[in-house]
């Protein structure tokens, strides 16, 4: 029986969007008002379930009542309540361009059919998607992750195929079997751990003892996550299938999709398995991290194409990610500060870039960076939101981006490994430079430059993006709330310290 | 946090709101977004005055916002603060007026005066900011919003221009950034204050404060065009002349030497600079600037390339007095230049941008007999021109008074040395200015002349120059009166205890 009282609230994130989902499919007509009710009870429930929390600190809900080890467990703390706000608010706001989006394109005379056929499939997907991936936050044990791990890649694949290109359809394939592999050796690695511990719940496995099939689990795990998560050198599948996706799917595979793997890979490592962790491996980490950052950057700095920017960009801005593992590992007050505001900033930001170039690319119809002169003369919002999630993905102040800096730059000097920290310095210099080989082509308008022809659009195609990146520049300066809301979900973890001494 | 803090937020609002509103007008809207960035810049003078006379009657400006542990984000208006902000806000109102005629015709204006908005609420920012994160703050957006202006005209030079600005600018911030979460490490949350940090840290931390002192100066040494990182300022003269004016005189070098102000200063203080003994290295570097700029702007024939050289010079001036922080004359030389070299060299460029709109002349061999044609431009230009070589009774010479008397008292040769030569070096590119435009005779037809009616040229380019040389020659005159620069400096000397 569901009353809906009390920590009731916490399964309305599983099922608003699964049950918007399924009646996506039964009726085109209604599917965007589906689907933006179930992101606004989505985004309701949440903001119930984080005051609840805030009261009482981290909650658990046994699914029909079945305790841990037989029934399904749902957990909420500090930082899984941080990544479903995250996408409760990015969700909304991908959700709403994805309106405009789409009405922009059938609007279009020629090819009506094929665009309205994406767009039936396009809300059923990512209702299902969305669900996953909440469900993915709110699991307790590594088996049910597993599942919504699944149950997030199998949408994410057919959103990425969507628009029907070959280039796009490749690149779905890559993924798809990149994705698989990953959940295989994930999965793997979760059978491992089942037959040396006898458990897969989160909390209870994080009292176990490292041993030698501990590590090798680990390490599985670990493997899986990292494809998924399209660490530097594992990331050659990710570009393609961000960049040929239509733009509400690139902005959710950016900013939500791989924030989810890389949840749980930064969740084994220092809540599960802290005591397995050990210096070389966190190392062997930052130093890929850095790789990403350098190698993203330049492969961002090289390209002609926007959307092929943006998601080089996203490469780069994953080993931020990863810098923070080495730095965590010595400097323990703030992993999880970090890392959130990275997450946080780079969801938002992310999503509105890729938004901003997919209405960009809709207007003037190609996404060649050099051409792009006198786009602002009609989009002007648009080319706004740009330049401001440009700032965030540079680190200026105040953004999100430029909090995450700095706690990534004073954590590398307090534990002396200040290396990590001039990584990031160049990383947000080479982040520079891609930013302004755009904006500075947007700021031009060229002398004798005549507006073309421009067909009026839902203002749904440029505000959602504009409001976003506006979150991210200003999510510096209301830095406490998240920070408080960390602070408050400790408890979950806290009787083993991150490095494994009882406390 | 105390109730008159709020006055602060306002006065950052006052041109902030402005802002917004001009980049959301259409563009044929110009009377309104005159009206309002008018409004804007009156209202921003107003509370300015409120906040002088506020401090000077010894209350207290303060307002904060915590966002990390460790990072808060503070105002606070001290004396100093007051200083650059007056002078900011003043010379902002003049220069909306001067770009309110210079861009009459000219397109996009709405995103000119958009941004145009933006950075002067973000250089008051730098005024006001209470400590190193909150500056650091206000030193990365004045980045970001001077480029656009720096490359408004779009054109291939331009965007080059600003390009290099940006790879000067971020290095530096980048490596500001560094040097602000290493101290912080060290010094823990620290505000501005008239004795910098705790001098029981320079027993422990020695070297990584030395090291840090190098990078903070370096980093704002970039804004403040300190030899070698001044690249990017001759170039960033393709920017339109009320661009070229603010950067020049109110903006973007200006906060870098405040910031060398404030590093010197409020963040390590006199007792711990002069115990680290790394300020005779900022001696010399100001000194070479000093030189380097003079002897660069004699050799250009572009007006506002050879002002634009001048401006390098000139702007060291402040961190040569900075330098010499123990001696009081010194150090309210360099301060009071701060004000003083603003007004002179926006006079200059407000010339140089009249003389190129009126009549299309960019270089000075253009210049022949241009007095006869353009006697009040060329009178203000001359004002300005002798001010910078030093000459009585302009505020230069008070500036270069006060320099000197520092020097002669710390013994430092240097400085008078360099005080002399660059002087000289001064009247060898402004003289033959001068005497060009007054005395010569005009040999071609002007470039490009068009006719404004009754004056030498529209009204609007002609009242800023004028306005700001009476200034100068009144600021000279009367250089000890009641709240002049040179006494509310001695004010902020008096804070200081020296």
């Amino acid at each position: 029986m569901i009353s809906f009282e009390g920590q009731s609230w916490i399964i309305l994130p599983l099922i608003l969007p699964l049950a918007a989902g399924l009646f996506c499919f039964l009726s085109r007509r209604w599917a965007f008002a589906l689907s933006l009710t179930a992101a606004l009870g989505n985004l309701l429930s949440i903001g119930v379930l984080l005051n609840q929390f805030l009261d009482t600190g981290p909650l658990t809900y046994n699914v029909g009542n079945w305790k841990t080890p037989l029934g399904i467990a749902l957990r909420i703390d500090g930082p899984s309540i941080l990544m479903l706000l995250m996408t409760a608010v990015t969700g909304l706001g991908i959700t709403l361009y994805a309106r405009g989006y789409f009405a922009f394109r059938i609007a279009v005379p020629k090819r009506i059919g094929r665009h309205e056929r994406q767009e039936r499939f396009f809300w059923p997907l990512w209702m299902t998607l969305w669900a996953s991936l909440n469900g993915l936050f709110l699991s307790a044990d590594i088996f049910n992750m597993y599942v919504t791990l699944e149950l997030i890649s199998i949408p994410a694949v057919a959103l990425a195929a969507l628009s029907g290109k070959p280039a796009s359809q490749i690149a779905a394939f890559r993924y798809l079997l990149v994705s698989l592999l990953g959940s295989l050796s994930y999965l793997l690695g979760v059978v491992f751990v089942y037959k040396t511990y006898g458990v897969l719940d989160l909390v209870l496995l994080s009292g176990k003892t490292a041993s030698g099939a501990g590590m090798a689990a680990l390490a599985l795990m670990s493997v899986g996550l990292l494809l998924k998560t399209a660490l530097f050198p594992m990331h050659f599948w990710l570009p393609p299938a961000h960049a040929n996706a239509l733009a509400p799917v690139s902005a959710i595979l950016s900013s939500l999709v791989v924030k989810g793997s890389f949840y749980l890979l930064f969740r084994l490592w220092f809540d599960v398995f802290a005591s397995a962790v050990t210096e070389p491996m966190v190392n062997i980490l930052g130093t890929l991290g850095a790789g990403a950052i350098v190698w993203g950057a330049l492969q961002a700095i090289r390209q002609k194409r926007l959307k092929l920017l943006v998601a080089y960009s996203t490469v780069s801005q994953l080993g931020y990610l990863f810098i923070a593992f080495p730095l965590a590992y010595l400097d323990m007050g703030t992993h999880w500060g970090t890392v959130a505001f990275m997450v946080l900033a780079h969801a938002c930001a992310k999503s509105a870039m890729f938004m901003a170039s997919g209405t960009i690319f809709l207007h003037a119809g190609h996404d060649r960076i050099n051409d792009l002169a006198g786009v602002r003369s009609y989009i002007p919002v648009t080319v706004f939101a740009y330049a401001i999630a440009g700032v965030n993905i540079m680190g200026l102040p105040p953004s999100g981006g430029f909090i995450a800096k700095w706690l990534l730059i004073s954590s590398s000097i307090n534990s002396s490994q200040w290396w990590w920290g001039i990584i990031v310095m160049i990383g947000s210099l080479l982040a520079s430079v891609y930013i302004f080989r755009v904006v500075s082509r947007f700021f031009v308008i060229p002398e004798g430059y005549k507006v073309p022809d421009r067909r009026p659009h839902s203002p749904l195609l440029e505000w959602p993006a504009l409001v976003l990146a506006l979150i991210a520049l200003l999510l510096g300066l209301i830095a406490p709330y998240p920070l408080h809301i960390l602070e408050t979900g400790n408890s979950l973890f806290s009787m083993v310290s991150p490095k494994g001494l009882p406390l | 946090m105390n109730a008159h803090g709020w006055l602060l937020v306002c006065i950052l609002l006052s041109s902030f709101l402005p802002g917004i509103v001009i980049f959301a007008l259409p563009e044929e809207k110009t009377g309104l977004r005159t009206t309002l960035n008018l409004c804007g810049s009156v209202m921003k003078i107003v509370l300015i005055m409120v906040m002088n006379i506020g401090i000077f009657s010894g209350r207290i400006y303060e307002i904060s916002l915590p966002v990390i542990p460790g990072v808060v984000l503070l105002l606070n208006a001290d004396p100093l603060s007051a200083l650059f902000s007056t002078l900011s806000s003043v010379l902002w109102l003049l220069t909306t007026i001067y770009a309110v005629g210079y861009l009459e015709d000219s397109p996009n204006r709405s995103h000119f005066f958009g941004y145009f908005s933006l950075c002067v609420t973000v250089t008051i920012g730098i005024a006001l900011a209470g400590n190193l994160v909150t500056f650091l703050l206000f030193y990365e957006m004045l980045t970001l919003t001077t480029y656009p202006l720096i490359i408004h005209r779009g054109t291939e030079k331009a965007l080059r221009a600003g390009r290099n600005y940006l790879i000067y600018t971020f290095c530096g911030g980048g490596l500001f950034l560094f040097a602000v979460v290493w101290l912080q490490t060290i010094t823990g949350p620290a505000s501005f204050t008239t004795t910098g940090f705790s001098s029981v840290l320079l027993e422990s931390h020695r070297t990584q404060l030395a090291a840090i002192f190098l990078m903070l100066i370096a980093g704002v040494g970039v804004k403040a065009a300190i030899v070698p990182f001044h690249g990017w300022l001759p170039q960033a003269m393709v920017a339109p002349a009320p661009v070229s004016a603010l950067l020049h005189a109110v903006a973007v070098v200006k906060a870098g030497a405040f910031g060398i102000i404030r590093i010197v200063l409020d963040v390590y203080g006199v007792e711990n600079l002069s115990r680290l003994r790394l300020l005779p290295y900022l001696n010399i570097a100001a000194a070479i600037t000093v030189l380097w700029g003079s002897i660069m702007a004699l050799q250009q024939d572009d007006l506002k390339r050879r002002l634009a050289f001048s401006t390098v010079s000139q702007v060291s001036y402040i961190a040569l007095g900075i330098s010499l922080v123990d001696q009081p004359f010194a150090v309210i030389g360099g301060l009071v230049h701060l004000v003083h070299q603003g007004l002179m060299k926006i006079t200059l460029f407000f010339c140089a941008g009249n003389l190129a709109e009126t009549l299309g002349i960019h270089r000075i061999s253009e210049m022949k007999g241009v007095a006869r044609r353009m006697p009040l431009t060329m009178a203000a230009f001359s004002i300005g021109a002798l001010g910078m070589i030093g000459i009585p009774p302009t505020v230069g010479f008070v500036s270069k008074w006060y320099l000197g008397l520092g020097g002669l008292a710390a013994g430092n040769w240097l400085l008078i040395a360099v005080l002399a030569v660059s002087s000289l070096l001064n009247a060898f590119y402004f003289l033959p200015i001068l005497t060009q435009a007054w005395f010569g005779t005009q040999t071609a037809p002007w470039p490009e002349e068009r006719s404004f009616g009754r004056f030498e040229t529209r009204l609007s380019l002609l009242l800023p120059p004028l306005i700001t040389a009476v200034i100068v020659i009144v600021l000279g005159t009367l250089a000890n009166a009641q709240f002049s620069p040179l006494t509310w400096v001695n004010f902020i000397i008096r804070g200081y205890g020296l």
